[in-house]
Order: structure tokens, then sequence, then C-alpha cells
């Protein structure tokens, strides 16, 4: 019934670089309205317009979610991605107009929490800007450990420290601060709840120790998404609408389905919401599969594919689009 | 037996129930007057644990400009920043609070303006890839108690409903409305049928409206058996990214459904060919019989067309 979700026609009003690989984009609507209120952890898409080319990125809002003037997103540079920041570093300008979706919240706030413990890894600090400014408005109980590779990387370091003072706890890896988990972990007031985003091996990292100290999964709760990673081109047959394409090597292969005019629902293209999920009708060759949706047995089974992140490599694929 | 019959929550024909996505019709004042009777005699049909007020605030904001922006002439909402001024003429109120602020409402967000809707309200929290029923208004029901689902998941108050967990209905629906998104709701419709117009038919008070089920006679049909239709419809919450579940009644009696031809011909052939275990389900079972033999002599085996429209 929904690919996406409903659109939001935007202008750019204002470009603010924050360090040397963070810049930071504001978004007013058009016609002078207030943008939709949304919740701390909430993302946008971003439709990028590059010549031919239509990127679809999602990034956490990271404003606070009492002030819905504007909509701020802060946009790391990836100097080997596949061009979405870079994109938005060099093209993205005050005046430009845009159009994003509708917010959308995968990493929601557990409101049951008796105290919410952040745990933040470099730019996976943003939907932690709009949580930690909800919960603070409400008198919420939080505490935030944010870890940066160099304090001038520490972006919104300065900021969150302000705020929230003690609340607030800064590791940097050129001084070889390291967040002490298992202690952490271990001392925690019964009700916590516990948030992470980051890099996936930070990630992998929390969720594991959680899980061996005993933490229940339902109140481990992370942000993982993966960007679509770029690769070897590869063709595919999509069998519903009779059409041959080809996923170019920083394509992705729901990018590359769009792009021949088939529509598949979304609403991370980040391989954690599973909208997209598609049935693989035939193959002859190896899955590259790097979603966080389908289980392991799933990835194992050859039957279904996350076509916003993961890739293939072989002769035939066949998919139902 | 069961269909899909979920579709967008648009705006739909002027002069129908979809003229407004929240619908306020003639009997808005007594309806609002019946609730207050239902709560003061049972308070327990309206619930928040302690984490919904937030989507409390959510669903005040909903109502409040929903009802402004389709019956201005009933309803004013003004607001300024977080000062806001609600103003509902048809119940005399003109207030003034401090959105957010529980302290400057007579009651919870949730019961401030559930006391000024028609229709039952469910908001379900979501987390751990499901949907709990952690707060409700609910005092016009079809034999259910929020009071036993309070903190229930979507399974579990489900899970009386016969054929449908075999059939991975409920899997498939919980998929969908986890996923529905801000700005973008969604309904559908429900049906029972009702022994005399009420719209409390609670299991609290099944002594006051359970008898009334064998007291339906071929003489009787058309006066006192009633077709319920909910209006269901699923709406994301921006601030709580709850979901609200709007359940709003209609009833009709026999003798004013029959005529529509189309109608008479189609709920004879419904009631007729039920499976039994939706029959018990929905309670018809001690005077379906009845009521099938009425509706038969009003079906010449024409065949019905498309929609619910008539013809």
């Amino acid at each position: 019934m929904s690919t996406g979700t409903t659109k939001l026609d935007v202008v750019v009003s204002d470009v603010v670089p924050v360090n040397e690989l963070v810049t930071r984009f504001h978004f007013r609507r058009r016609d002078g309205q207030l943008l939709p209120t949304f919740s701390g952890g909430a993302h946008v898409v971003i439709e990028m317009r590059d010549g031919e080319r239509t990127r679809l990125n999602p990034y956490s809002l990271m404003g606070s979610p009492l002030d819905t003037r504007e909509y701020t997103i802060s946009v790391r540079r990836d100097d080997v991605g596949r061009g979405g920041s870079l994109f938005m570093h060099s093209s993205v300008r005050p005046g430009m107009e845009m159009v994003i979706s509708y917010p959308v919240n995968l990493f929601s706030l557990d409101l049951r929490a008796r105290k919410h413990l952040m745990l933040a890894g470099g730019i996976g600090i943003t939907p932690f800007m709009a949580q930690t400014a909800q919960l603070a408005a409400d008198g919420g109980n939080f505490e935030l450990h944010y870890a940066c590779r160099t304090a001038s990387l520490g972006t919104y370091a300065d900021e969150l420290t302000e705020r929230y003072d003690r609340r607030v706890r800064l590791y940097h890896d050129d001084r070889d601060e390291r967040i002490e988990l298992d202690r952490l972990l271990s001392s925690q007031p019964l009700g916590t709840h516990l948030y992470v985003c980051g890099p996936s091996g930070m990630i992998g990292w929390v969720r594991d120790r959680a899980a061996a100290l005993g933490w229940p999964t339902e109140t481990v709760h992370f942000e993982h998404f993966a960007a679509p990673q770029p690769g070897a081109p590869f063709e595919v047959t999509l069998a519903v609408s009779g059409k041959t394409i080809r996923v170019g090597e920083q394509q992705s292969l729901l990018e590359a389905i769009e792009a021949a005019g088939v529509d598949p629902p979304y609403l991370c293209r980040g391989g954690v919401c599973g909208q997209c999920e598609t049935n693989v009708i035939a193959h002859d060759g190896k899955f590259i599969h790097n979603d966080h949706w389908l289980s392991e047995e799933e990835h194992r089974s050859c039957k279904k594919i996350m076509p916003c992140v993961s890739r293939f490599d072989g002769g035939s694929l066949v998919l139902e689009r | 037996m069961y269909a899909v019959n979920i579709e967008p929550h648009v705006v739909g024909p002027k002069g129908s129930v979809l003229e407004n996505l929240i619908d306020v019709d003639e009997h808005y004042v007594a309806e609002m007057q019946d609730r207050a009777l239902v709560l003061a005699e049972d308070p327990l049909r309206c619930q928040s644990l302690p984490h919904m007020t937030l989507a409390g605030w959510d669903l005040l904001e909903l109502l409040m400009e929903q009802q402004a922006l389709g019956y201005p002439e009933h309803f004013t909402l003004t607001r300024d920043g977080d000062k806001w001024r609600w103003i509902n003429r048809p119940l005399g109120i003109d207030d003034s609070f401090t959105f957010g602020d529980v302290s400057t409402l007579p009651y919870g967000p949730m019961e401030y303006i559930t006391r000024q809707s028609q229709g039952d309200f469910c908001i379900l929290d979501q987390r751990d890839g499901n949907l709990w029923m952690d707060a409700g208004m609910v005092t016009t029901q079809a034999d259910w108690s929020l009071d036993f689902d309070i903190g229930m998941n979507f399974f579990e108050w489900h899970a009386p409903v016969p054929l449908a967990h075999e059939k991975g209905i409920f899997t498939r629906a919980l998929k969908f409305l986890t996923n529905i998104q801000q700005g973008k709701p969604a309904r559908r419709l429900n049906w029972t049928m009702t022994i005399n117009p009420r719209l409390d038919t609670s299991p609290e008070n099944y002594h006051k409206w359970g008898p009334d089920r064998a007291t339906v006679t071929p003489e009787n049909v058309g006066d006192k058996v009633h077709l319920r239709v909910e209006l269901q419809s699923f709406w994301r919450l921006p601030r709580s990214n709850g979901i609200v579940f709007p359940i709003r009644c209609y009833l009709i009696k026999m003798d004013e459904l029959v005529t529509q031809p189309k109608w008479a011909r189609r709920l004879h052939r419904v009631i007729r060919d039920l499976p039994e275990e939706l029959a018990d389900y929905k309670g018809l079972t001690r005077y379906r019989a009845t009521l099938v033999e009425w509706l038969s002599k009003l079906d010449d085996g024409s065949p019905t067309s498309a929609g619910f429209g008539p013809d």
C-alpha cells in the first residue's frame, strides 16, 4: 500500500560546517508551515537529485522534537562511500529546494525505562541529540557515553556537555580513553534501558557484553543503519515486471530496481526495517548479505534478499519483483 | 470468511461518515453524556499506564486538530507555542492550558480529550516488534474489556478470535500496523450485532445486556436487532511513536437497514453462511435462526453489486 512515506517539500535554510568531516543541514518547509512533530531517534530519507541519478539516504533528525520550525541532520563525509555524503557536502547550498520523507522512527525510546543509558560512537551521536533533548524537557533520567576519535572530531561534544554537564561522559581514542563497558553494564539500576548507535563493531561489542552480563534483549536497543556498500556490478532479472537490469558499482540493488521504474516499498534503506524484503526465484552465484533484518538461516537459505543493502556475485539472479 | 479490508484513511464523500477523518455527528452530546455515566459507574474503562502520558498528549493534539478542522462551528483550537486554548461549544467547554503540563487540565490528556470525542480509543505502545495495549478509553465496546486487556500485546488481546490465528492473519496485521507511518493513517471496518441500540456492551455489564439476546422474536427482529459497524482507524503518534486505534461504533436497526434491498439481500446471505465459530464469537447464536428467517423473506436471490453503498 505504501512506497516509503509521505513527502515534504523543503528548502535548505542553512548549511553549517561542524568539523573537518561533519556538516549540518537545516531544512524548513517551503510553504512556511511547521514541520511534522517527531520522536527522538527518528530519521528522514533525503532525496538527492544528482544529475541523472537519484539517491535516497536516511539521516537521523538531531534537533529537539519540541522545535519543528526546522529539521536538522548531520552528515559525515565518506570519501570512499557511494557518493551520497559527498553530494550533500559539495552540492547542497542554502536556498536549495529538496524533498524529504516524513519522519520514521526505528530507534524509539522505551518510555517505560527508569533510566536511559546511551552509548554513542562517532556520528552515531545524532539520534541521541534528539533523544536527550526530548528526555531533558520532561525531566527524564539519562546518561550518555560518547566515544570519538579526537576532541576535534567529537561532533557536538561541547554542546552536549554544556547542556547536560555530568550526564555526558566523553572518551577520546587518541588519548586511549575507553568506555569501561562491563563496569557500566554491571552497575545500572533495575529498569535501565540501553541504547547504542555507532560503528557496527561497537554495536556488536555492546550487544554481546550486555547479553553476557544478563541484560534482557528487550532492554537493549540499537540503531544499525548499514549504508549500502559499493561492489562489483551484476545483472538481475525482475520476474514480475519482466525486466532485466544491471546494478552499477556505486548503485544499490534497490536503486537499480527503482531506476527501472519498479517501486518496492521501503522505509530505512539501511537493512533494518524489512520493508523491501524480496523473494529470490532462481540464482546461480553467491549472495553478499549486508542487512540486519533476515536471520542467518534466511541468509543461508538463498530465498530472500534485502535489496537496499545486499548484493550478488555470480551468473544469474531472478527476483520476484 | 475473513476479508482484508484495510485501506488508506482518507477523506470520503460529503455527507458520509468519512467526510472528516474523525467523525462528529448528531449523537455527539448524547454519546458524551453516556460516556460520563459509564465512567462514573466504572472508572476502569479509562486507563493509562505510567509511560503512556506522552502518547495521551499526542492523542489530544490529534483529536483537537481533527475536530476543529472538520467542525469549526463547534470546535476551535488556538495554539501559541505550548499555550493552547480549546473551545468545545456543544459541551460548553472553554479551557486554556499548557500543552505537556498535566497539572493544567482537569484530567490526564487522554481522558480529557476522549471525554469529548465519540468512539473508543486504544493507544498502543510499540516496542520489541509488537504492539501493547497500554492505554485506552473504552466505553462503547462489543464485549471486550480494557481492564482485562490492559498491558497485553497484539497476539494476547486477540487470542479469543477464532480461526484467524491459524491463517496467519494476526502476524500479517501486526507487520502492517507496526509500519503505519506518520501522516498516513489507515482504516478498516469490523462488524457484529447488538440487541437494542446500546453502545456499552461490555463484559462488565453483561448482566444488563446479555439477557436481551433471549428476547428476540419474529415479531420484534426489525426493531430490536441492530447491525453494529465499527470504523477502526490506525494513526502513528508523532512524539511517543505509539499507535492510536479509534474504534467508532455505528448502530442501525434491521427495519432501517432493509429499506435498501441490496443491504437486506446481502446481510441475509452473510448471516446465513457465517461459520459457526464466528457466529458464536459474535454472540449471534441464540437469535441467528430467527434473524435469518426474517431476512430470507427480503432476499429475492438476485445478485448484489460490489461495494457497500446502496444501489
